[in-house]
C-alpha cells in the first residue's frame, strides 16, 4: 500500500521544501536590512519577466541540465559522481579542440563534432575514477573530486602554455572561427516569427540538452544496460547473483556520466563564450548534484529542478546588479533551496505522510461506519 | 488459581495501514513455558517487541504479577523482571562472556569489583542451569549455541523472572537444541516463566505446557501443549488444512547431470570456506546438503551459481564450466541450464525496490523473448509473463505492478521459485527455499520442486531445516567446516545421526 498519492511526493513535497527555502531566505534578507519582497519582485521579473531575462535563465538552465542528468545517471548505479565540474572542464577542451583546428563547413556538422567530442573528454576525465573504484575500491567521491582540481591545474596550464594566441593578453584560447557559432534561440524562435531577445546567450544547445534528457529517460527505463545499471545500485549482491559485471556497470555508468559533464561545454564554450576562458564551468558541475537531488534522478524532474536552479542563479544576478544585496547572498539562497529539497527532504516527508495516513484512515472510518 | 506472571489484556498495534496486532489478550502462569507459534508476519515479533518495550501499544494493557506495569522502554522492561533473547544475537564481539554479560548493568564507574561479582554470580547461574560458559572466552572465539548461553546469562544476571526467547534454535544443530531445552526446563525447574516464540511445530510440541497460536494479528487460539497435535496447530496458524509431509514417489535417478570433483573455495579473506569436496547430482533427483548454517554451504552454491570463484572441476551434463574469469558468471551458468534460487532472496533472488515484473526477467533479461529490437526491451511481454508465473504459481497479490519488498516472504519466494523452475532448467540449485515462507506456501514449493524431480530434472537442495532436508532428499550430504561428512539414504538414517555429523562427529558407520 502506498503512503501517499504519487502527485504528492512528486510535486507537493518540492513545492513545500521551496516555500520554506524561501520563506527563511526572506528572513535572511530582512536580517540584512532589505526588503524581501522587493528583492523577490526583482529575481523574478529579472529571470523570467522578459525574453532578455528567460533567455539567460534558459542558458545557465542548459548547463545543469547537462550536470544534473550526469549525476542523476551516476545515482541510478549508486556512483555518486561529485566530479561533474573537472569532466565538463575537459568537455570544454574537447569543444576547442574541435572548433579550433577542423574546418567546419557548417555550425550543424560542428555542433555534432562538438558534442562527440566534449562527451569523449568528458567521458575519459571520469574513466579513471571510475577504473579505480571498479578495480581496486578507490571511493569515487574522493577520486572524482580530486580530479577537479587536476582538470583545473591541467587547463590553467594548457590555457596559459600552449593554447593562448601569441601576444594574447588573457589565458583563453583564440576565438572560434564564425562557421561553429551556433544560432541563439533569438535566430531560431525568428525562423518561426517569434521574436526573442537578441542579447542573450541561450543557444540550440539548449535543444541539445532536451535530446538527452529523452535519451536519459530511454536508456535508464527502457534498455537492458538501463536495466542493469538500476539493478546494480539497487543492490550490488542481487546484481552479482543475476551475472551483472559490477566492473562493467561501474565503468559504462561512470563514462556516461562523465560524457553528459563534458556536454555542457557546447552551451558554455561553443554556444556562448565562443573561446575556451579559464574556470568556463563557474560551478555548474556542483549545481548539477543538488538538481539531480531535487530531480530525484528522473529526467523530467532534472530538467524542471535545472529550470529553477536557471531562474535562480539569473535572478541572483540581478539582484547583486540593482541592489545592495550582495553577490554572496545569492549563494545563501541557492544553499538554502539545496538544503531544503535535498537534505532535509525527510523533514517535509514524515509529516506529509503522517497526514495522508491520518486523512486516509478517516476516510475509510467514516466509510466503514456508514 | 495463581495469579498469571503476565497478563497482556486487549492489546493492538499499527502501523500505518497495517494492523500488526488485534486485541490481543494472553495470560502466562509463572513456572510455565508458553509456546507462540504463528507464520511470519503474524504479529508474533510485534507482540514481544510490545512486552519489552520496543513498541508502544495503540491500545490495551501489560500486567505483570497482577500489577499493570507501563513498560515505555527496555530499562523498564529488564526493571520488571523480563529478559530477552533475540534471534540475532546483541554481543559485542572482541568483548569477554564476563565483559558482555555486566555490560549496561556496571555498578559504578570502577569495573573490577563488578566484574568480581559477576564472575562468581556466573559461577553459581552455571552450577543451577547447566550453563556453563567460560567466562573469559571472547564472543568471536566461541560457537553460536555457546553465545546464545551468553545471551540467556546476560538475562538472569540482570534478575529476570520472565525469560523471552524469539526463534532459539534457528542457527544451532539439533543437539544444541536439545541442550537449551535442558537449560529451559531446569529455569523452568526454578520457578522462571519461558515465552518461547518459534514457528516449529515440533519443539513446541517438545518443550511447552501451554501455547498461544497467532494468525494475521489476531490470537487464534490458547491451549494446553498435550491437548493438541502438531496437525491441529499447523491447521489453527494457517486457517486451513495443511500437508506437513511431502508426498512423493521414490526416485528414478538418470545420467549424472552435475558432478563436482575437488572443488575447493577460498574468500576474500584468505579463509578455506570449502576443502576439496566432490560429489554429484543425478537427474531425477534431489540430493539435500544438510548441515548448521555457515559450514560452507553458501560458498557452494555461489561457485555453483557463477559469483564465487573456485578451483577444481565441475562437469555439467559432462562438460566442465569455468570456475573462475569472466566466463564465469550467473548468465553464463542460465546459459549451460543452471537455474538458480538462491539462499537470499532479499540480497539476492530479487531487486526488492523493482516492481514484480522487472524481477520475473532478472537473470534472464538478455534472452530474446524480453527485447522489443535491438535497443529496448519489451514491457509488455515482461508484464505478461509475470502475470503467467502469478497465476500458475498463485502468486497473491497477483499484481505485476506492485514493489517486489511489497509481497510477503513467500510470495517473494514463489516469484523467485516461478522464475527460476519455468526455465526448465536442467539443474536447479535451491538455497533455503523455505526460510521464512508461511506453511501454506512452504507445501506449494516443496510440491513444485518434487514435480520438477519426476520431470528428470536434478536438484541440489541446500537447506539448515533438517526436517525440510529429511522429507524432500533422495539422498543426503551432510557438510561440515567445508568438507561434506557423509552421505546418507534418508530412509536408512535418522536425525540423530545426521545431528551429530553435523556438529562434525563421525559415527561407527561413516
Amino acid at each position: 500500500m502506498q503512503k501517499m498519492p504519487a502527485w504528492a511526493d512528486v510535486v507537493l513535497i518540492p513545492l513545500i521544501s521551496l516555500l520554506l527555502a524561501a520563506i527563511l531566505s526572506g528572513l535572511v534578507i530582512l536580517a540584512i536590512g532589505e526588503n524581501p519582497w522587493e528583492a523577490l519582485k526583482l529575481m523574478i521579473s529579472g529571470s523570467v519577466g522578459s525574453s532578455y531575462a528567460w533567455g539567460y535563465t534558459l542558458y545557465y538552465a542548459t548547463n545543469f541540465i547537462f550536470t544534473g542528468l550526469a549525476v542523476a545517471i551516476a545515482f541510478h548505479s549508486r556512483m555518486f559522481n561529485i566530479g561533474g565540474e573537472g569532466q565538463a572542464m575537459l568537455g570544454g577542451l574537447g569543444v576547442a579542440y574541435v572548433c579550433l583546428f577542423i574546418p567546419w563547413p557548417h555550425w550543424s556538422l560542428a555542433l555534432i563534432g562538438a558534442t562527440a567530442a566534449s562527451a569523449l573528454f568528458g567521458a575519459a576525465w571520469a574513466a579513471l575514477p571510475a577504473y579505480l573504484q571498479a578495480r581496486r575500491g578507490s571511493h569515487i567521491v574522493i577520486t572524482t573530486i580530486m580530479f577537479n582540481f587536476i582538470a583545473a591545474a591541467f587547463l590553467n596550464y594548457l590555457l596559459v602554455n600552449v593554447l593562448k594566441p601569441m601576444g594574447a593578453m588573457d589565458p583563453a584560447t583564440a576565438k572560434f572561427p564564425a562557421p561553429t557559432h551556433l544560432p541563439s534561440l533569438h535566430d531560431i524562435l525568428g525562423a518561426f516569427g517569434i521574436p526573442f531577445s537578441k542579447a542573450a546567450p541561450a543557444n540550440v544547445a539548449l535543444l541539445v540538452a532536451i535530446l538527452a534528457c529523452v535519451g536519459v529517460w530511454l536508456l535508464v527505463w527502457r534498455t537492458r544496460l538501463g536495466y542493469e545499471i538500476r539493478a546494480f545500485g539497487h543492490s550490488e549482491s542481487a546484481a552479482k547473483y543475476a551475472g551483472i559485471s559490477p566492473t562493467r556497470i561501474i565503468m559504462l555508468s561512470m563514462l556516461i556520466s562523465g560524457g553528459l559533464a563534458g556536454m555542457m561545454a557546447i552551451n558554455n564554450v561553443m554556444g556562448e563564450a565562443e573561446r575556451l576562458v579559464l574556470n568556463s564551468t563557474e560551478g555548474a558541475g556542483f549545481i548539477g548534484i543538488a538538481v539531480a537531488l531535487m530531480g530525484r534522478s528522473h529526467p523530467l524532474g532534472v530538467f524542471l529542478a535545472a529550470i529553477l536552479f536557471g531562474i535562480l542563479y539569473q535572478g541572483g544576478a540581478e539582484l547583486a546588479l540593482w541592489t545592495n544585496i550582495p553577490r554572496e547572498m545569492i549563494v545563501v539562497i541557492q544553499a538554502l533551496v539545496i538544503l531544503f529539497t535535498g537534505a532535509l527532504d525527510n523533514m517535509v516527508r514524515m509529516p506529509l505522510e503522517k497526514l495522508f495516513l491520518a486523512i486516509r484512515r478517516g476516510q475509510s472510518a467514516t466509510t466503514a461506519g456508514e | 488459581m495463581s495469579t498469571p506472571a503476565i497478563e497482556l489484556k486487549g492489546i493492538s498495534k499499527a502501523f500505518g495501514p497495517v494492523q500488526a496486532n488485534k486485541d490481543i489478550s494472553i495470560r502466562v502462569m509463572p513456572g510455565t513455558i508458553h509456546g507462540i507459534i504463528g507464520e511470519n508476519g503474524a504479529g508474533k515479533s510485534t507482540l514481544m517487541s510490545i512486552l519489552y518495550g520496543f513498541y508502544k501499544a495503540d491500545a490495551g494493557e501489560i500486567w505483570i504479577n497482577g500489577k499493570k506495569t507501563e513498560i515505555p522502554d527496555s530499562q523498564h522492561a529488564i526493571r520488571a523482571g523480563i529478559g530477552m533473547v533475540f534471534q540475532h544475537f546483541k554481543l559485542v564481539e572482541n568483548f569477554t562472556v564476563l565483559e558482555n554479560v555486566v555490560l549496561g548493568a556496571e555498578d559504578g564507574a570502577l569495573l573490577r569489583p563488578t566484574l568480581a561479582r559477576a564472575r562468581a554470580q556466573l559461577k553459581k547461574l552455571a552450577e543451577e542451569y547447566e550453563l556453563n560458559v567460560d567466562p573469559d572466552a571472547l564472543i568471536e572465539d566461541i560457537g553460536v549455541g555457546m553465545q546464545q548461553r551468553v545471551e540467556i546469562l546476560k538475562s538472569l544476571y540482570r534478575q529476570a523472572d520472565i525469560l523471552i526467547l524469539d526463534e532459539p534454535t534457528g542457527v544451532l544443530t539439533p543437539a544444541e537444541a536439545d541442550h537449551l531445552f535442558r537449560i529451559l526446563e531446569s529455569l523452568k525447574r526454578e520457578g522462571k516463566t519461558i515465552i518461547l516464540i518459534t514457528h516449529k511445530l515440533r519443539e513446541i510440541m517438545e518443550i511447552t505446557d501451554t501455547v498461544s497460536v497467532m494468525r494475521r494479528g489476531e490470537m487464534t487460539a490458547t491451549v494446553r501443549t498435550a491437548d493438541t497435535s502438531p496437525p491441529e496447530l499447523a491447521e489453527l496458524m494457517v486457517g486451513r488444512k495443511v500437508l506437513l509431509r511431502v508426498e512423493k514417489a521414490p526416485a528414478r535417478p538418470g545420467d549424472k547431470v552435475l558432478e563436482v570433483r575437488n572443488l575447493s573455495v577460498t574468500d576474500d579473506k584468505g579463509v578455506k570456506r570449502i576443502k576439496d569436496i566432490s560429489f554429484e547430482v543425478r537427474a531425477g533427483e534431489i540430493l539435500g546438503i544438510a548441515g548448521v548454517a555457515g559450514n560452507g554451504q553458501s560458498e557452494l552454491l555461489e561457485a555453483l551459481g557463477g559469483y564465487q570463484s573456485a578451483t577444481g572441476t565441475i562437469l555439467v551434463n559432462g562438460q566442465p564450466i569455468d570456475l573462475t574469469g569472466s566466463k564465469s558468471d550467473g548468465r553464463t551458468r542460465r546459459d549451460r541450464g543452471i537455474a538458480h534460487v538462491p539462499e537470499d532472496r532479499q540480497r539476492e533472488g530479487l531487486i526488492m525496490d523493482f516492481q514484480a515484473w522487472e524481477n520475473v526477467a532478472f537473470g534472464y533479461h538478455h534472452r530474446p523473448e524480453y527485447q522489443k529490437n535491438r535497443f529496448l526491451m519489451d514491457h509488455a511481454a515482461m508484464k505478461a509473463d509475470c502475470e503467467r508465473k502469478m497465476e500458475r504459481f498463485d502468486v497473491r497479490p497477483p499484481n505485476p505492478m506492485l514493489l517486489a519488498k511489497s509481497f510477503s516472504g513467500g510470495n517473494q519466494q514463489k516469484l523467485v521459485v516461478a522464475r527460476e523452475i519455468e526455465r526448465n532448467p536442467d539443474l536447479l540449485l535451491v538455497g533455503q527455499p523455505t526460510r521464512g515462507v508461511d506453511i501454506g506456501a512452504i507445501e506449494f514449493i516443496h510440491q513444485q520442486l518434487v514435480a520438477l524431480r519426476d520431470q528428470g530434472k536434478a536438484i541440489l537442495l541446500v537447506s539448515v531445516e533438517l526436517d525440510e532436508i529429511l522429507s524432500l532428499s533422495d539422498r543426503i550430504a551432510v557438510m561440515f567446516d567445508g568438507q561434506i561428512m557423509g552421505e546418507r539414504m534418508p530412509a536408512e538414517t535418522t536425525a540423530k545421526e545426521l545431528g551429530l555429523l553435523m556438529a562434525g562427529i563421525r559415527g561407527e558407520a561413516a
